[in-house]
């Protein structure tokens, strides 16, 4: 692994939201190519950590670089997928709608959205088998069809690196297991995925790179190497047992 | 217009809170110029409005009060400050000074030319803004932190939207006044929203709930005397938003109860058709004959439904014995899997 390229590099990472660290000194190196969990219980800021390496949350200290170059440079490279809960699913338009917000990064300013921007909305959609909704009104899709929806919205920006927070929350099964399958599709067209996890059980099934996190960092690695007693119990501060199958 | 952006940000009072802040602008302004010239007094209430505007902001960003307080809070305090200023100007020996608490309930009749074609050039601008900008506007909305991450300024966007509304508000104070001119702002678009579930079409239909609330007040306030403008035209506005909370098809409140009697109605027969049903299966021939008695003993049972399912050929009736016919006996076999393709 320590040939393959770093995707993600975050160095002393400080980031506060009153007085108490949210995030304390973080050093991190994601390498291109991996599926990873981050994990940790909550507010151990894991939701912090994404969105203070895509530029939504200014750190007080530290810098984080995408292959290499500040994040403003290199925002066609990222997609974000946010927690479900952050947007108002009453607001007025369409599943379409929202997975063609996915291009107007690329669009940039004032540009409108064309044929060619509602094709590569429609594949996306497609992609997440959400085609035959494309004109619900969001509100009145399930919890896992919005969240297929805000995947849809990333894949439609063809970045290198996704982030998702947490796409797994409150969703049935046949969801969890078709977002599954499109992350490891992404990791096998060599793309970075980073997830912040829940579902500990599930980390070796899914993930093959994971990092622990509790304000500091507890340990980043491999998941066949590292999701062990030792780093869950550093993590978690209880006796976490989970059955690991290598 | 604008306030359909106002509504969808669930700063619905914002609204309510520039045009207070606009009170202050107007006296100032007056006590400088000394004149009553409405483009004068427009500019100070534009100035005090924004400066309102982003104090709210700060107080929100800066400490840990919630939103509401913070309007609440500004509204007050500029309010306050500006009726101060008015009791101060009316004491002052100066001819002039009658007619600036217009602003108050606003008065349509003070409108000179000038005036109107100072509102057709901002309404044509901020409708210019609009399109322009339509892309960023929905997406900050929808969205802030995703609009960041792709790369749109989204503190720009923010105050562009904030200022098109303060300028919108300030231009309507002339005729609906500070206390009424946030109803003016949010009556269209919360109409709006009942009828339609794009953002589009929801601008739309807020521009002409407005247009049609102004034209009609001002009408009905020409042909009565002593009945000044804006209140009417509030209460047109008014008139739009019940009537479309009643009737809006979708999410009105008449159609969704109709619906909901429908669906049970409906459900109600689906059961005992079912139930009817699974009495007839044991039977070898389906069409053979069972006393209506039997039928007393499932819940919800009624004379009524027994003859909507005649009614529907589902049913034959013989003196005091039913049978299902063929078709009947279809439908019931396929009730689950038809429901479920009803969900799609």
């Amino acid at each position: 692994m320590s040939k393959s390229k770093i995707a993600v590099q975050v160095d002393d990472l400080t980031v506060a939201y009153n007085y108490k660290p949210v995030l304390w000194d973080i050093d991190l190196e994601i390498p291109e190519g991996v599926l990873m969990a981050i994990v940790g219980p909550n507010g151990a800021g894991k939701s912090t950590l994404i969105k203070s390496i895509l530029g939504i949350l200014k750190p007080i200290a530290g810098s984080v670089s995408i292959y290499g170059q500040p994040y403003e440079k290199q925002r066609d490279l990222v997609a974000y997928v946010p927690q479900k809960g952050s947007v108002d699913w009453d607001f007025p338009t369409t599943a379409l709608d929202v997975v063609m917000m996915g291009t107007y990064g690329s669009l940039g300013w004032i540009k409108r959205p064309g044929q060619k921007e509602k094709k590569a909305a429609l594949e996306a959609l497609e992609k997440v088998g959400m085609l035959p909704f494309k004109n619900r009104q969001i509100s009145q899709l399930s919890g896992g069809q919005q969240q297929r929806i805000f995947l849809a919205r990333a894949l439609v920006q063809d970045a290198s690196i996704y982030f998702m927070d947490e796409p797994f929350q409150g969703v049935d099964a046949t969801t969890e297991i078709a977002i599954i399958n499109i992350l490891k599709a992404l990791r096998k067209a060599n793309k970075t995925v980073i997830v912040v996890h829940h579902d500990l059980q599930t980390v070796p099934e899914y993930f093959d790179w994971v990092t622990f996190l509790n304000v500091k960092k507890i340990a980043t690695g491999p998941v066949k190497d590292i999701f062990n007693d030792d780093n869950l119990t550093k993590t978690y501060g209880i006796n976490y047992k989970v059955s690991i199958q290598k | 217009m604008l306030g359909s952006f106002a509504v969808l940000r669930k700063q619905s009072l914002l609204g309510d809170a520039i045009s207070h802040a606009a009170l202050p602008g107007i006296a100032i302004a007056f006590l400088i110029t000394g004149a009553k010239d409405s483009n004068t007094l427009l500019i100070g209430a534009l100035i005090s409005g924004l400066l309102g505007t982003f104090w709210i902001r700060g107080i929100i960003s800066k400490t840990h009060l919630k939103s509401d307080t913070a309007l609440g809070l500004i509204l007050s305090l500029f309010f306050g400050f500006g009726m101060l200023l008015l009791t101060f100007i009316q004491k002052q020996p100066n001819a002039n000074q009658a007619g600036l608490d217009k602003y108050l309930f606003g008065q349509a009749a003070t409108l000179v030319e000038s005036d109107v074609w100072l509102m057709v050039i901002v309404t044509a601008l901020c409708l210019f803004v609009l399109l322009l900008f339509w892309k960023e506007f929905k997406i900050l909305l929808f969205d802030k932190d995703y609009a960041k991450t792709i790369g749109f300024n989204t503190k720009t966007i923010d105050i562009l939207i904030t200022s098109f509304i303060v300028l919108a508000i300030v231009l309507g104070l002339q005729t609906v006044g500070v206390v009424l001119m946030s109803a003016m702002l949010l009556a269209p678009a919360a109409a709006a929203r009942q009828w339609t579930n794009s953002l589009s079409v929801m601008v739309l239909l807020a521009a002409l709930f407005g247009a049609f609330s102004g034209v009609f007040g001002t009408a009905i306030s020409a042909t009565q005397n002593n009945l000044s403008t804006g209140p009417v035209i509030v209460i047109v506005a008014s008139i739009f938003v019940i009537v479309s909370f009643i009737f809006s098809p979708n999410r009105g409140l008449l159609f969704r109860q109709i619906r909901f009697i429908k669906n049970r109605r409906d459900l109600e027969l689906h059961k005992t058709l079912s139930f009817m049903f699974h009495i007839a299966k044991t039977h070898e021939d389906i069409s053979h004959p069972h006393a209506i008695k039997i039928l007393n003993n499932f819940q919800g049972f009624t004379k009524g439904t027994l003859k909507k399912l005649v009614d529907k050929n589902y049913v034959v009736l013989n003196g005091n014995m039913w049978s299902l016919t063929n078709l009947g006996f279809q439908t019931a076999a396929n009730l689950y899997n038809q429901q479920s393709k009803n969900d799609e």
